[in-house]
């Protein structure tokens, strides 16, 4: 049986997908943290009487704190099985990245493990978020100049 | 090759399996084989600081069983091989610190039982040892870590996942007549059929068993119906049927046929998607489950085939296919 013979072969028996399921949950999913987030940014302001600007970072922290503990605690994950795009997108997942890398090498310590991996799936973002956002910074001062 | 060797196989006159030691995790405790092993784990720890240690001490424990089993030491045994999933292998040759007498590290991925076995019986038949312990095991939180994410990580994963078993199995054989032997074995060729998904360890998988399945079958001119149970490692569900189509298009008569990754878990309750995999998924099936049925002549002969994906993360990093391997043994029942 020659290579693209099986391939044909395999694909024919391939277990189907659940994409409009896995759609659904994700926007589900996605949608309730969001819900949550506008909770208790409304909280913040309403009650705290904090200002928006001041408010926004102090719902990101607590979303991102819940984030980490229900990493901890092993239950993030098995949402995520779940929640798919819902959970990984959001603020949380990359909460989520940082957490069960920093779980996961804590038995080689705070230097090597702790410290040198927390980042190992969580600084692709980090890395190109800087990169385009300078990139995009040198684009609009070059607009602002012809502007 | 030389005489003995029957294209890639060997029949094999003097190897008998003496007793076996099993140690299986939760998950595989509440499969359908729970009872058949000897010790089963509460948690991945195993009351160990880390994961590897938890695994290490499984591979111990699976290894006093068996020797207790025959009232035996360590330094009874004349040559340890052992295999595992982890770069360096490192839970057996962190292990064998522990032990006097000679040890051989084996690689071959998922099917590091066979290949161990077979190593094994080819060192015995051949008079250089009398008593052999093969020493296998994989734990699937230090396989994840590895070779896919961390275990906390919340990623989608495919519907063509397998699990890594948890568990370890040590077994000895000897050259002294037992009621179970060694009866043949097949050693696998490494076959690439241009699969880069790690996720779909399958698919990747299956021409590897079909290949050593045909070499066996025409190296010994044997079929399906020679076999009580034919067994591949840790295809999973989706692998298997890959194969079984395969083989049926090779006008093959597939009747008896199974695999360990879907007789270790209740695939339809189980959170392990296409079934199991691991160096411990093949061995806790076979050592656990069909050795006291052979030994029970319940069952009279039986294949096993260890398939192993010989995949490198790094080398996926660079878009390179995974090579796989299967090696087979034959297990008999003595009159």
């Amino acid at each position: 049986m020659d290579r693209k013979e099986y391939d044909q072969l395999a694909e024919s028996l391939k277990p189907t997908g659940h994409k409009m399921k896995n759609a659904f949950y994700a926007f589900l999913y996605g949608g309730v943290i969001g819900a949550i987030a506008q909770g208790v940014l409304e909280f913040f302001m309403n009650v705290y009487h904090v200002k928006q600007e001041d408010a926004t970072p102090m719902m990101i922290i607590t979303l991102v704190f819940i984030s980490c503990l229900l990493t901890g605690l092993g239950i993030y994950d098995k949402l995520a099985q779940k929640a798919g795009a819902g959970t990984f997108i959001p603020i949380t997942g990359f909460a989520n990245s940082m957490t069960s890398c920093a779980l996961d090498s804590q038995s080689e310590g705070l230097i090597m493990g702790i410290g040198s991996n927390m980042f190992k799936l969580g600084g692709t973002v980090i890395t190109y978020g800087i990169v385009s956002s300078a990139l995009l910074g040198v684009i609009r001062y070059v607009i602002t100049l012809f502007g | 090759m030389s005489l003995h060797f029957l294209g890639n196989s060997v029949t094999l006159e003097n190897v008998y399996i003496v007793s076996s030691g099993t140690v299986c995790g939760p998950l595989e405790y509440l499969g359908p084989l729970g009872s058949c092993f000897d010790k089963s784990l509460q948690d991945y720890h195993y009351g160990e600081k880390s994961f590897e240690k938890a695994e290490r001490k499984m591979l111990r424990d699976a290894l006093d069983i068996c020797l207790k089993r025959e009232k035996l030491k360590y330094k009874d045994i004349d040559l340890y091989l052992g295999s595992d999933l982890l770069n360096q292998i490192t839970s057996v040759n962190y292990l064998a610190r522990e032990l006097p007498q000679p040890f051989v590290g084996l690689y071959g991925a998922c099917s590091g039982f066979a290949l161990s076995m077979a190593m094994a019986g080819l060192l015995i038949d051949a008079g250089y040892v009398d008593k052999i312990v093969t020493m296998v095991s994989s734990h699937n939180a230090t396989a994840e870590r590895q070779y896919r994410y961390p275990v906390e990580y919340g990623v989608q994963k495919k519907d063509t996942t397998t699990f890594t078993a948890t568990g370890a199995v040590s077994t000895l054989l000897t050259n002294q007549p037992q009621s179970v032997r060694v009866e043949a074995i097949t050693l696998g060729r490494v076959i690439d059929y241009s699969q880069n998904d790690a996720n779909d360890m399958g698919r990747a998988m299956a021409p590897a068993a079909f290949d050593t399945l045909m070499n066996h079958f025409q190296d010994l001119k044997r079929t399906f119906h020679d076999y009580d149970l034919v067994v591949t490692g840790d295809l999973s569900m989706y692998g298997h049927q890959i194969l079984k189509e395969m083989l049926q298009r090779h006008k093959m008569d597939v009747v008896r046929y199974n695999d360990c990754g879907c007789m270790l878990y209740d695939l339809s309750s189980q959170p392990v998607f296409q079934g199991g995999s691991g160096c411990a998924c093949s061995a806790l099936v076979t050592m656990g489950s069909l050795y006291p049925q052979l030994k029970d002549k319940k069952l009279k002969r039986v294949l096993v085939v260890s398939t192993g994906a010989l995949l490198s993360p790094m080398m996926s990093a660079q878009k390179e296919s995974i090579p796989c391997i299967a090696h087979a043994i034959s297990l008999e029942a003595i009159e």
